[in-house]
């Protein structure tokens, strides 16, 4: 797989990524993303049978806590940084999804 | 050199009167001012904010009892400020404003440290070198052509350059710690957990630690004592108990057992750093440290491990800036035509707004991380790269059971040249090979100054600790900075 990166199959990683490219980067990824996976198989030929996978550190979680209310953002607030928002309605606005 | 001192010298003479916080500030503003032009340290500079920060700190009734009293500092800028623009050096947040402070953010001003600014970095972070930034590199005060490393560059250099005492960066591969060696400074990565990452965005959640840069290690230990502790708000911070990290550098020295990797660092290392860091061992055993060789058998895989757990994490963290509720959203043109449907409209605006926003290293890593995790690629490439990051926590458990601290290079190289290695980013990651396997085994390490090379360059010896001994760490940071004076040379400007 690594070896190659077919112009398909980068435009459909950059579909599941909501990411658009130009046709330059669609070929410069194609070349250095075979590139970093031709590099990571050294992984893949290190033997890890029973070796459980670390996907955290922590061994002591601290979430535990009382359930109390606590104050949260405001909704102007909340509302400030978005590009496009009703302030009045308190909603952020996105282009229209539904006829 | 004409700055302000260090945190302690500062801390010490705004407690006892000698100097005002507002002097102090006023200094800081003047000499970023001076010098930030020829360096580009900073993002965004808050005089008035600062000011009156130091102002309240003159006024504060418990002056004398702050541990960073009037204190100025530079700050990341990923890390958020209430009412300042933080970027993370991406266009896609260029007029971020967040509404709430990072808890490191409360912590320091609850302390008495004065923000003055935040500095520039590899856009979210992505980078070993700070050239990946949407406003522009930052120069290597040691030499104006060449990178200060990253991605905390213009926080490492804030430091070095005498603009502030204290600057705080994040880390995720290394991005306190090398650049912390390129620039000739001491930066420190705390054990993950030991910070509360509340308020830094998020490149690896299960990587990422906010870390103090500094001219002494004393000073480190001064800035961690303050940001350090649990946080409700992060649920990965730790509970474990904050010792007086200051305190700890005092007592009585034990006799300090080091572990050297030699397999591991006699390879691909620039012969002046190596010969740096032999001298630095040398400098330890004469100490009173007993040197031990050690094996870290997977820690050669770190870096192809640290890029696909990294990536992937971060295509999952970057999904959130999709130009709706904060950040920059691309205006597209109105369609003339509903095929396709509407739901077409939302989808463009999406893939529009993080083409326009994101930088080409960003998009290559949410690539990589969105390939890795997808359907068919997940058990060969990130379920195995998590199995070989136990297998490289494992190692550094097995060293620890005979060893206090395990010394490398924290650089292969001393700074390159701008412009020298981003067409190359498998080229880039190399810089990262003695700095992830920390991350990925949730370690505290830290680089201090430990030469030079002859171009006058900063070369950096990085020490790794156990889990949450930062004390131990620093105390043996502390014994090499007392039998060196590397860390009082500053650069020329």
């Amino acid at each position: 797989m690594a070896s190659g990166f077919s112009r398909t199959q980068v435009e459909a990683v950059a579909a599941l990524a909501n990411l658009e490219l130009s046709d330059s980067e669609i070929e410069l990824f194609a070349k250095q993303l075979a590139e970093i996976l031709e590099y990571a198989t050294q992984v893949q030929n290190i033997d890890t049978t029973g070796v459980p996978p670390t996907a955290s550190v922590v061994t002591r979680h601290s979430a535990d806590r009382p359930d109390v209310v606590a104050g949260s953002l405001d909704r102007p607030d909340a509302l400030a940084n978005a590009p496009d928002a009703s302030l009045q309605a308190g909603l952020f606005k996105v282009p229209r999804v539904i006829g | 050199m004409s700055g302000v001192g260090t945190i302690r010298d500062v801390r010490d003479d705004v407690q006892n009167g000698t100097r005002k916080a507002t002097d102090v500030c006023e200094q800081v503003l003047a000499q970023i001012s001076a010098r930030d032009p020829k360096l580009h340290a900073f993002n965004t500079v808050m005089h008035e904010r600062a000011l009156a920060c130091a102002a309240a700190v003159d006024r504060h009734p418990q002056r004398a009892t702050l541990p960073l009293a009037g204190v100025p500092v530079a700050l990341k800028d990923n890390l958020c400020t209430r009412g300042v623009r933080t970027t993370a050096s991406s266009k896609i947040l260029e007029t971020f404003v967040p509404p709430f402070d990072a808890t490191v953010v409360k912590h320091l001003e609850a302390a008495g440290a004065v923000i003055v600014g935040k500095t520039n970095c590899d856009e979210f972070a992505m980078g070993s070198s700070t050239e990946n930034s949407a406003f522009g590199v930052t120069r290597n005060p040691w030499a104006l052509d060449r990178i200060p490393g990253g991605s905390s560059g213009g926080s490492a250099v804030a430091v070095a350059a005498d603009m502030v005492p204290l600057a705080l960066g994040s880390d995720t591969g290394g991005s306190i710690r090398q650049p912390a060696a390129l620039c000739g400074i001491v930066g420190l990565k705390p054990t993950y957990g030991r910070v509360s990452r509340y308020g830094l965005l998020a490149f690896a959640s299960s990587l990422d630690q906010i870390g103090p840069l500094t001219q002494t290690v004393g000073d480190a230990a001064l800035a961690l004592s303050v940001i350090a502790g649990v946080d409700p708000a992060d649920a990965t911070s730790a509970p474990e108990r904050v010792p007086d990290y200051a305190t700890a550098l005092k007592g009585d020295r034990r006799t300090l057992t080091i572990g050297v990797p030699r397999a591991l660092v006699e390879e691909g290392v620039d012969p002046e750093v190596a010969g740096a860091f032999k001298a630095a061992l040398e400098t330890l055993r004469e100490a009173g440290a007993k040197l031990v060789d050690i094996v870290l058998p997977y820690a050669g895989a770190a870096i192809p491990v640290y890029y696909l757990v990294a990536t992937a994490e971060a295509s999952s963290n970057l999904a959130r800036y999709d130009g709706v509720r904060y950040g920059y959203r691309a205006t597209l043109p109105a369609r003339a035509t509903t095929q396709g449907g509407m739901h077409d409209d939302l989808r463009a605006m999406y893939g529009r707004t993080r083409a326009e926003g994101f930088g080409v290293e960003v998009k290559r890593r949410i690539m990589l991380g969105t390939y890795v995790l997808s359907a068919g690629y997940y058990d060969a490439y990130y379920l195995k790269a998590q199995q070989v990051r136990t297998l490289i926590r494992q190692d550094y458990e097995r060293a620890f059971e005979h060893v206090d601290v395990v010394a490398m290079p924290t650089s292969p190289t001393p700074a390159f040249k701008l412009g020298e290695r981003v067409s190359d980013p498998l080229q880039m990651y190399l810089a990262d090979v003695f700095t992830v396997s920390a991350n990925l085994a949730g370690l505290p390490a830290v680089s201090v100054p430990c030469g030079f090379t002859t171009a006058n360059l900063p070369i950096g010896l990085q020490l790794t600790g156990r889990m949450f001994d930062e004390a131990t760490l620093l105390a043996a940071a502390d014994t090499y900075e007392r039998h060196t004076e590397w860390w009082k040379r500053h650069p020329t400007l």
